[in-house]
């Protein structure tokens, strides 16, 4: 109430109002209750409800160690991924200091039809100081650096998995979502016939017409993995579009690109950012499935789905050779699932039923 | 519904016809001609070209390679199984490949429903973490571990199953696949049964029909189940995928002779006629499946279709 009109009521006597020294703090409370505590901010708000989520931790945690192997882990080794010690074949895991403790000391037990054998390809070789932490395989690699030059392969694809679904399946429904009308009508019958071609199929095909290889993996990811976005991307566009504050800016004289990138996708962003995380694991499988079938990356170059497929030729006389590459591959599907999961839950608090 | 059978329809036609029209292009694209034997004078090549109709124009070859498809004339195998007709090939593999996945299918909601529906009725127990943790395992970890897991443990180890397929033993040999190809399966059609029950778990008409005294298991079955377990359908179209390119590694792992294992083979080889047919056989069964669910779902649940008209327009 400003203070003109509260004196004038005053005056005529007929109307009470309070003055506004009716009211005064009492005590040392008045600098307390006078304090403003900020207000977490979303990205905030989000990071402590993120955190509350066991499993999406779990899943960073493990997403940021295998990370960090994957830079690491070869340089760590004396071996090199394409190096070949060819005396040195199907070792099984050997480390240094555990292996006083009787685990990791390169004993495996072979299962045969007449029993079990328990055997240790060092000391029947002759191999004092030789150390393979991950073993070797058929060929006298180190498994330990190929296990992480593959794990680097399927983070490279996660990587271009979310380039793809913000690059092109982002984009791609945001403008169908924004114009509208025909373009949108042509637009979502092209998503629409994309969509029913099984994905196995255009990849397949690609790689009849190109070589095997990161590039066309990539390329066949890119033309396969957008339209799941898109049609967020779009759903998202049509749920703003016809919002206050769209229309404000529209007043104001925005173009529809500072519409469409600067007002309406920082409000959609966190439903993307979930869905982006939930499309990594499927690309990743796709990848190490190609990979699996035999195209994959050419060797000597290794990915986790083609260290799988090497060792599954073997897997029933030295199953520590699959360990290691299934182990990571689960680990780091699993992880980003859980953390789709945890961002989904912090991002956006209401979707948490679906 | 009419309208929208026919929409539905129309779509599924077009999407064929692009993808016919790929695969054409396809093999038009491919280096060499089938008479490419230096024996042959020019007279006869033209004589044999006319014969198979290569001397007319692209368009009217592009359709009658569409007509010869539709008919189920998918060409014929150059190396994998030299001049044998690729319809030959298929004839005993596609029943094999669709029975396991059938099975696969059965066998995962059967066990994904029991899972989800026991998971929703006892809300945070011990059977909520369990199907919790099953759902998060299968949507993450590849089908082919499983594969490789099931063939080492109960194939290798301890001998309960064989560990490759064997012709004579078509329904013990096809267990393992089938497990194997489910937990994909079970672990989706698990989660969403759970997530749809509880929402009507908590909705006011099951609110309404308790306190009109319904009797429990009836109450369940036939006002909660009816409305949780119709969208379940939509999970179908994920589903098939990961049956379809899950397929084609188990089948290579349990070395079954189905139509996945003569794709790796097909393209392994280049044998390039055998992957752009069974490219074909497999969008037509694709779309063909997703046809069927859409029109199901249209049929089942009329929301959905007058939002689908609506909103598509």
């Amino acid at each position: 109430m400003d203070k003109q009109r509260e004196t004038e009521r005053a005056a005529d006597g007929k109307s009470f109002a309070w003055r506004s020294d009716d009211f005064q703090l009492y005590g040392p409370a008045a600098a307390e209750a006078d304090a403003v505590f900020q207000a977490p901010g979303f990205w905030k708000d989000a990071w402590i409800r993120f955190r509350r989520n066991k499993g999406a931790v779990f899943g960073l945690i493990c997403i940021i160690v295998i990370v960090v192997l994957s830079l690491a882990g070869p340089a760590l080794s004396d071996y090199t991924y394409y190096g070949q010690i060819t005396q040195q074949q199907n070792l099984a895991p050997r480390i240094p200091i555990l292996e006083n403790l009787g685990i990791f000391d390169g004993t495996y037990i072979l299962h045969t039809t007449t029993g079990d054998v328990v055997r240790n390809g060092y000391l029947e070789q002759g191999f004092g100081d030789v150390y393979y932490w991950f073993g070797s395989d058929t060929l006298g690699r180190d498994l330990w650096t190929r296990t992480w030059m593959g794990a680097r392969i399927s983070l490279y694809i996660a990587l271009v998995a979310v380039l793809c679904d913000m690059a092109v399946g982002m984009v791609y429904g945001l403008l169908s979502g924004y114009y509208g009308g025909k373009a949108d009508l042509l637009l979502q019958r092209f998503a629409e016939i994309v969509n029913s071609i099984p994905s196995l199929v255009i990849v397949t095909l690609l790689l009849i017409v190109l070589a095997p290889g990161l590039q066309t993996i990539t390329l066949a990811l890119i033309l396969t993995g957008w339209v799941g976005m898109s049609r967020i991307a779009r759903a998202q566009m049509l749920k703003l579009k016809q919002q206050e504050f769209v229309l404000a800016s529209r007043t104001l004289g925005a173009k529809p690109r500072r519409i469409i990138f600067r007002e309406i996708l920082p409000n959609s962003i966190s439903q993307m950012i979930t869905n982006t995380m939930f499309s990594v694991p499927s690309a990743i499988f796709t990848e190490a499935f190609l990979s699996f079938v035999g195209l994959g990356v050419p060797a000597p170059m290794c990915s986790l789905g083609s260290l799988i497929s090497d060792a599954y030729r073997v897997f029933t006389i030295y199953p520590y050779q699959i360990l290691p590459p299934v182990i990571v591959l689960a680990l780091l599907m699993m992880s980003f699932n859980l953390l789709g999961d945890g961002l989904r839950d912090a991002l956006d608090p209401k979707m948490k039923q679906l | 519904m009419k309208t929208y059978i026919l929409k539905r329809v129309l779509i599924s036609l077009t999407t064929l016809l692009v993808i016919l029209l790929v695969l054409f292009t396809l093999l038009q694209l491919m280096p060499g001609s089938p008479f490419h034997d230096e024996k042959l004078t020019d007279a006869q090549r033209a004589l044999l070209e006319a014969k198979y109709g290569l001397d007319q124009p692209v368009i009217v070859q592009f359709f009658r390679y569409v007509a010869n498809m539709l008919q189920g004339d998918l060409g014929v195998s150059y190396s994998i199984s030299k001049n044998t007709p690729i319809t030959q090939l298929l004839q005993t593999r596609l029943p094999t490949s669709l029975r396991i996945g059938a099975q696969a299918i059965l066998l995962g909601t059967a066990v994904g429903l029991l899972l989800g529906v026991v998971a929703a009725l006892k809300h945070n127990s011990f059977w909520d973490t369990l199907c919790t943790a099953v759902s998060v395992l299968g949507v993450s970890v590849p089908s082919y571990v499983f594969a490789l897991f099931l063939a080492y443990l109960c194939g290798f180890r301890l001998g309960w199953f064989p560990q490759l397929y064997q012709m004579a033993h078509p329904l013990l040999s096809s267990i393992l696949p089938s497990a194997a190809l489910s937990v994909f399966t079970i672990a989706s059609v698990a989660r969403f049964a759970r997530g749809e029950l509880l929402e009507v778990l908590g909705s006011d008409y099951m609110l309404l029909a308790a306190s009109k005294g319904l009797p429990k298991p009836l109450l369940i079955v036939r006002h909660a189940l009816r409305n949780a377990l119709i969208p379940i359908v939509t999970v179908l179209a994920p589903l098939v995928v990961s049956l379809m390119t899950g397929s084609l590694v188990v089948e290579k792992i349990f070395a079954i002779p189905g139509v996945g294992s003569l794709m790796v083979q097909a393209i392994q080889s280049n044998d390039h006629s055998v992957t752009i047919a069974l490219a074909f056989v497999y969008s037509a069964l694709y779309i063909g499946i997703m046809l069927a669910v859409d029109i199901l779902y249209g049929w089942i649940d009329p929301r959905i279709r007058l939002a689908k008209e609506d909103g598509r327009g």
